[in-house]
């Protein structure tokens, strides 16, 4: 047992663990952060993606001891975050994945998050490419990747002052709506 | 669940005090870039290490730097996505920098390094399971058997070198500077392969990959990389082909080179491929038949084998379709070549 020293969304935290656990076990099974998702636990999936010092990393794969001392974000921290530099309500990006229902299960969604708000932040206007690639490492196996690339363009439209299209199930929902409505 | 056995990490600030601590465990030491293979491999007891020597902070180890005569000197610890979005490696060394940009997704690239890469352990879908997985199989000759699942009867490990930077290394001439016990050595890469897939590679007992050095390239150096995968993201190379192509001031190729990897322990250069392509002008007919000539030497003499996911005779038919495109994406200096 081993007391590790670490910096967790902005706060310096004190915890007792076994020397050789992971990043995960530790965010999951000692601070009780269990918005960090444990997936395939081989670094396939994405699921446990976090920031260290800014870039997605994957806590299933980091020794704890070898983080200690850098600044680790979790999904946890993105809001407090957010409000904390005068923002309201959510990350933009957590808003922008509920409002274009970026999800079915949500397991995947964490690490999503997490590696587009790594995105953002060194480049404020990706391209849909640019978005495909820095997701790349993060699986998702219920909705396909559609509607999570288009909560990302929306976060950046949203952040520029601008719409993005119409997607394609908005206006089909719309249609729907009008036949509905039509007696 | 996959939980990491017991072990002990210690984190030396210098190089003599990481090979001292490795000389006086033994055996039981191993050493920790990324970890991005490594951590996995423990999850699977694959490797059970009870110490483990951590270079992340031995600050030597890291960054690329041009050397005065034009050479690149790429720190061992320099993390994959520093080596695939460096200028000097981008512009002096093309296919190397491509290479990193595609191996596994961002996150590993951004934990995972050069040094680690090139030592990458061999892979093979009957030895990267989880014990029970093996224990169920009767396990495999590499780790805790005698029997080979891949090759019936085999006497020889088959386990794929899965390194997509060892072939782009390969065709540049690229040079390994190790640290050890009995101090330093350079050996070419050419020659730190073994063709047994149970260690395919010559690293000394306690001995460190400290450098990769890349000799200067001269000025019409094209080069490419190509990979075939599963998933267009995340995954090992079911084919990696790496490409370089010397060119004159007329365009017309001087030195040509193809290397293969994931078929089996160590990566494969083509035969005969400098002497199909030299002489002939980038863009003219005889050079596109030249290219089809070398993507059907490659299909001769490439057999992957079904030691890793990807249906073998699937895999033979894509050796000359990525060395075709690989060879095209160099000659028209972009790349790299893969499917997303």
């Amino acid at each position: 047992m081993t007391v590790f020293s670490f910096h967790i969304n902005g706060d310096r935290v004190e915890v007792a663990a076994p020397d050789h656990w992971t990043l995960l076990e530790v965010l999951r099974y000692r601070l009780g952060l269990t918005g960090t998702k444990q997936g395939c636990d081989k670094g396939d999936c994405g699921a446990c993606t976090v920031l260290v010092d800014g870039r997605p990393w994957l806590a299933c794969l980091t020794l704890a001891k070898s983080v200690e001392g850098r600044e680790i974000t979790t999904i946890e921290g993105l809001m407090p975050a957010h409000r904390k530099s005068g923002g309201a309500g959510a990350d933009p990006l957590q808003d922008a994945f509920d409002r274009c229902g970026a999800l079915q299960c949500g397991f995947c969604q964490p690490g999503m998050i997490l590696s587009a708000r790594a995105l953002l932040a060194r480049n404020p206007r990706p391209t849909r490419v640019e978005i495909r690639h820095a997701l790349s490492g993060n699986l998702c196996r219920c909705t396909g990747y559609t509607q999570i690339f288009e909560a990302v363009e929306s976060a950046v439209a949203q952040a520029c002052g601008t719409t993005t299209a119409a997607r394609a199930w908005e206006a089909q929902r719309e249609r729907a709506c009008e036949r509905e409505d039509t007696p | 669940m996959l939980r990491l056995p017991k072990f002990e990490l210690r984190s030396p600030r210098t190089l003599s005090e990481a090979i001292q601590l490795l000389e006086e465990a033994g055996p039981a030491a191993m050493v920790i870039a990324g970890g991005t293979d490594l951590v996995p491999n423990m999850k699977h007891e694959l490797a059970t290490p009870e110490l483990l020597v951590s270079l992340a902070h031995i600050e030597e180890l890291r960054g690329v730097r041009r050397e005065p005569e034009g050479a690149l000197a790429i720190g061992a610890m320099t993390s994959l996505a520093e080596v695939a979005a460096s200028e000097l490696v981008q512009r002096f060394a093309p296919a190397l920098a491509q290479a990193c940009s595609l191996v596994a997704g961002p996150q590993l690239r951004a934990m995972g390094t050069l040094g680690g890469n090139v030592l990458l352990d061999t892979r093979c879908q009957w030895f990267n399971q989880s014990y029970f997985w093996r224990q169920a199989l009767g396990f495999c000759m590499k780790k805790d058997g005698s029997v080979c699942h891949v090759v019936q009867g085999g006497k020889n490990c088959v386990a794929a070198a899965s390194n997509d930077t060892a072939p782009a290394l390969m065709t540049l001439g690229a040079r390994l500077e190790l640290e050890g016990p009995e101090g330093s050595r350079t050996t070419a890469i050419d020659d730190f392969w073994v063709a047994d897939g149970i260690v395919n590679k010559k690293l000394g007992a306690s001995e460190i990959l400290t450098r990769i050095v890349v000799p200067p390239t001269p000025r019409g150096h094209r080069g490419a990389y190509g990979k075939l995968r599963d998933r267009g993201s995340i995954d090992f190379p079911l084919l990696g082909v790496a490409v370089r192509l010397d060119v004159d001031e007329t365009e017309r190729v001087a030195h040509a080179d193809v290397v293969v990897t994931a078929l089996a322990a160590q990566p494969k250069r083509v035969a005969k491929v400098g002497d199909t392509l030299r002489g002939q002008t980038l863009g003219s007919p005889e050079f596109e038949s030249a290219v089809l000539a070398v993507a059907e030497l490659a299909r001769k003499q490439c057999r992957p084998l079904p030691n890793i996911p990807g249906d073998a005779d699937y895999r033979r038919e894509m050796v000359p379709v990525y060395v075709k495109r690989t060879l095209f994406a160099a000659a028209r200096g972009d790349g790299p070549v893969h499917h997303v």
